[in-house]
C-alpha cells in the first residue's frame, strides 16, 4: 500500500517537472528569438565590414547600394530616418500628450468610452494601410495645394506626418496611464490650496507623471525609427542627406524593405550591407527601449 | 514651508482668478483640437479608401493579379492571408500562452525570470523588419521552408508572441487566488490547478488576445517582403510550397503603380483587410462574452 502511493506520488512528481520544464521553455523561447537575432546579424554583418571599413560605413555620408561608384555611408539613411522620426514627434507628442490629458483629466465617462475606441482604431490600422493613405491622400490633397511643385510625390513631410499620426496613440495610451498613476491626494492638495483645474494639471500632476510621459514618448520614437511601410509608401528609395522634409529619401527601413525586395544576389555586398543596417537599427531601438523601460521601473517605485 | 518660501510663494500669487481661468479654458480648446485632428485623420482615411468601393465585387474576390486592373483580383492573396493567420493562431497559441503561465503560475521572483520579462518586453519593441530578416536566415535558410507561407508564419508568430504573452498574462493575472487556493486545497497538483481551475477563468481574456494578435499578423507586410512573399501570384498558395502572397503584399504591389486604377483596387483590396479585421474583433468580443458567461466568483 505505502510502495503504491509513494509511487503514485512519484510519477505525479515527474509529470508536473516535465510540464514545468516545456513551460519554461516556451517562456525562454524569446530569449533565444533574441539572442538568435544579434547573432545572425553580428555574423553577416562582419562579413559586409571585412570588405567595407566599419568606420567608413558609419561616417560616409553617401549610400549608393545599386549605382556605381558604390558608397556605403549609413549617415546618409540615418538622417532620412531621423528626418521622418523627429517629424513625427512634432506631431505626435502635442497630439498625444493633449489626448492623452483631456482623457486622464477632463473627460467624463461618455466622453472616455467614445475618443479611446478611437485612438485605438488609429493604433490598429494596418501600416501599409497608412503608407497607402499618406500617397494617395497626404502628399496629393494636403501638402501639393501647399506647397505646389517644390514638394515631390515622395517626401519626407508625408511620411513624417503619417508616421507621427501613427505614434499618436501609443502616446496618448502610455501617458494616460501614467496621468492616472498619479495619487488623487496630490490633485485635491492643489485643488485645495486654490489652484484651478489647469494649474493643477500642469503643475502637479504633468510634472509627477513626467517619467511615464518621458517613457512613452521615447518608446515612440523607436517605434517611428523601426516603422517600414509608411516611408516605403511615402518617402520612396533614393538615398541621400538631406534634411528637407519636402525632397524624397530612404529610411533604414526602406533600404532593407529594397535590398530584400529585388532580385539582388544573396551572396553580394549589397545583400549584406543590409545585414549591417539592420545591425545599426537593431542598436538604435534597442537602446531606445532600454532607456524607455528604465525610465518606467524608476517611475513604478514613486508611489 | 520656511518663511522665505512662503514669502517667494506669496509673490508668486496670481489674483487675477478670470485670467487664470481662461488660460484653462484655452489649454481645454487645445485638446478639442487634438482630438478633432485625430478624428479627422481618421475620417479622411476612411473616405480615400472607399475609393476602392467600385472596384469590389465577387469577380475582385475570385480572380487572379492581373496586369489590366479590372481583371485583376486578390483571391491568392485572400487564401495566403487566411492560411498565414491560421498558422499564427496555431503557433502562437501553446507557446503564447506556455510562456505566459510559467512567468504569472510558476517563476518565483529569481533573476532569470527578470530577464526573461525584461526579454519580452525588448522583443515587442524590435522592428517588425528585423524579425523578417531573423526568419530569412532561420527559416528560409537554414530551416530550408524556402519563400512558403509556412517559413512566413513562423517569422510573424516571433513577432506577436510578446503581444500574446503580454494578453495572456494580464487574463492570468485577473483570475482571483481563491480560484487558485480552493483548488490546491482539494489536492490537486499545480499543473491540475492551472489546467483544472485557472485556464478556464482565464480563458476568455487569452482567446482574445490570440484572435487580436491574429489581426495584427494578417495585416502586417513588412517582414514578410524579407521572408519572399511577392505580389504578382497566380496560382493558390499551400502551406509548404514556395511563392505566395497575402492581402497588405498585394496592396503593397499596387500601391506602388503609378495608374489610378492600380491605386483603385489597392484600396479595394484595403477594404478587405479592414473587414477581415472587423471581423475578427467582433468574434474576439463575441468569444469573450460567451465564455465569460459560464465564469462566476
Amino acid at each position: 500500500m505505502t510502495a503504491a502511493t509513494s509511487s503514485l506520488a512519484r510519477r505525479k512528481a515527474t509529470s508536473e517537472r516535465v510540464i514545468e520544464t516545456l513551460l519554461f521553455l516556451a517562456a525562454a523561447l524569446g530569449v533565444f528569438t533574441t539572442v538568435g537575432i544579434i547573432i545572425v546579424l553580428a555574423f553577416q554583418a562582419v562579413e559586409f565590414f571585412a570588405i567595407v571599413n566599419p568606420v567608413d560605413f558609419l561616417t560616409g555620408t553617401v549610400w549608393s547600394a545599386n549605382i556605381q561608384p558604390y558608397h556605403f555611408g549609413v549617415l546618409a539613411l540615418v538622417a532620412s530616418t531621423m528626418l521622418v522620426a523627429v517629424i513625427a514627434l512634432i506631431v505626435a507628442i502635442p497630439l498625444g500628450l493633449l489626448a492623452a490629458i483631456y482623457l486622464a483629466e477632463y473627460a467624463s465617462m461618455r466622453v472616455r468610452n467614445l475618443v479611446k475606441p478611437l485612438l485605438e482604431t488609429i493604433a490598429g490600422v494596418p501600416t501599409i494601410v497608412l503608407g497607402f493613405f499618406g500617397l494617395t491622400f497626404v502628399t496629393p490633397n494636403l501638402l501639393k495645394p501647399l506647397f505646389g511643385s517644390s514638394i515631390g510625390t515622395f517626401n519626407g513631410l508625408a511620411a513624417g506626418l503619417v508616421v507621427g499620426l501613427l505614434i499618436t496613440p501609443l502616446i496618448a495610451s502610455l501617458s494616460e496611464d501614467a496621468l492616472r498613476a498619479v495619487p488623487r491626494g496630490l490633485r485635491e492638495g492643489s485643488l485645495a490650496m486654490g489652484a484651478t483645474k489647469f494649474e493643477t494639471t500642469r503643475r502637479v500632476v504633468f510634472p509627477a507623471a513626467l517619467s511615464g510621459v518621458m517613457a512613452s514618448i521615447i518608446l515612440a520614437l523607436s517605434r517611428a525609427i523601426g516603422e517600414t511601410m509608411i516611408v516605403v509608401l511615402c518617402m520612396g528609395t533614393s538615398p541621400k542627406l538631406t534634411f528637407n522634409p519636402l525632397e524624397s529619401g530612404q529610411t533604414m527601413t526602406a533600404f532593407i524593405a529594397q535590398i530584400s525586395s529585388g532580385d539582388t544576389p544573396q551572396g553580394s555586398i549589397q545583400f549584406k550591407s543590409l545585414f549591417a543596417v539592420a545591425l545599426v537599427l537593431f542598436a538604435m531601438t534597442l537602446a531606445l527601449n532600454l532607456v524607455s523601460n528604465r525610465i518606467v521601473s524608476r517611475f513604478r517605485n514613486v508611489y | 514651508m520656511t518663511a522665505p518660501a512662503v514669502a517667494a510663494a506669496a509673490t508668486r500669487f496670481d489674483p487675477r482668478l478670470a485670467q487664470r481661468k481662461l488660460w484653462g479654458t484655452i489649454f481645454l480648446g487645445a485638446c478639442m483640437v487634438a482630438i478633432g485632428i485625430l478624428l479627422v485623420s481618421l475620417v479622411l482615411l476612411l473616405i480615400d479608401i472607399l475609393r476602392g468601393v467600385p472596384w469590389l465585387d465577387a469577380q475582385f474576390l475570385t480572380s487572379y493579379p492581373s496586369r489590366r486592373p479590372a481583371q485583376a483580383g486578390v483571391l491568392p492573396a485572400l487564401v495566403g492571408s487566411i492560411e498565414l493567420g491560421l498558422i499564427v493562431a496555431a503557433v502562437t497559441f501553446p507557446i503564447g500562452v506556455g510562456a505566459a503561465i510559467y512567468l504569472q503560475e510558476y517563476a518565483r521572483d529569481s533573476t532569470v525570470t527578470r530577464l526573461l520579462r525584461t526579454n519580452i518586453a525588448n522583443l515587442a519593441g524590435v522592428p517588425s523588419i528585423i524579425y523578417g530578416i531573423f526568419g530569412l536566415a532561420i527559416f528560409v535558410r537554414a530551416l530550408a521552408l524556402g519563400t512558403s507561407i509556412m517559413a512566413g508564419a513562423l517569422t510573424l508568430s516571433l513577432l506577436i508572441l510578446p503581444v500574446v504573452i503580454v494578453a495572456s498574462i494580464e487574463a492570468l493575472r485577473a483570475v482571483p487566488n481563491s480560484q487558485r487556493e480552493g483548488a490546491l486545497a482539494l489536492g490537486a497538483t499545480q499543473w491540475q490547478m492551472v489546467r483544472g481551475s485557472v485556464l478556464p477563468a482565464a480563458a476568455p481574456g487569452i482567446v482574445t488576445g490570440i484572435i487580436l494578435a491574429m489581426a495584427r499578423a494578417i495585416g502586417e507586410a513588412a517582414p514578410l517582403i524579407i521572408v519572399g512573399a511577392v505580389g504578382f501570384v497566380t496560382f493558390l498558395p499551400t502551406p509548404l510550397a514556395p511563392g505566395y502572397t497575402v492581402l497588405p503584399i498585394t496592396v503593397f504591389d499596387w500601391a506602388s503603380r503609378p495608374q489610378a486604377d492600380f491605386q483603385g483596387i489597392a484600396a479595394a483590396a484595403i477594404i478587405v483587410i479592414l473587414v477581415i479585421m472587423v471581423f475578427l474583433n467582433v468574434l474576439a468580443l463575441v468569444i469573450r462574452v460567451r465564455l465569460s458567461r459560464n465564469i462566476q466568483w
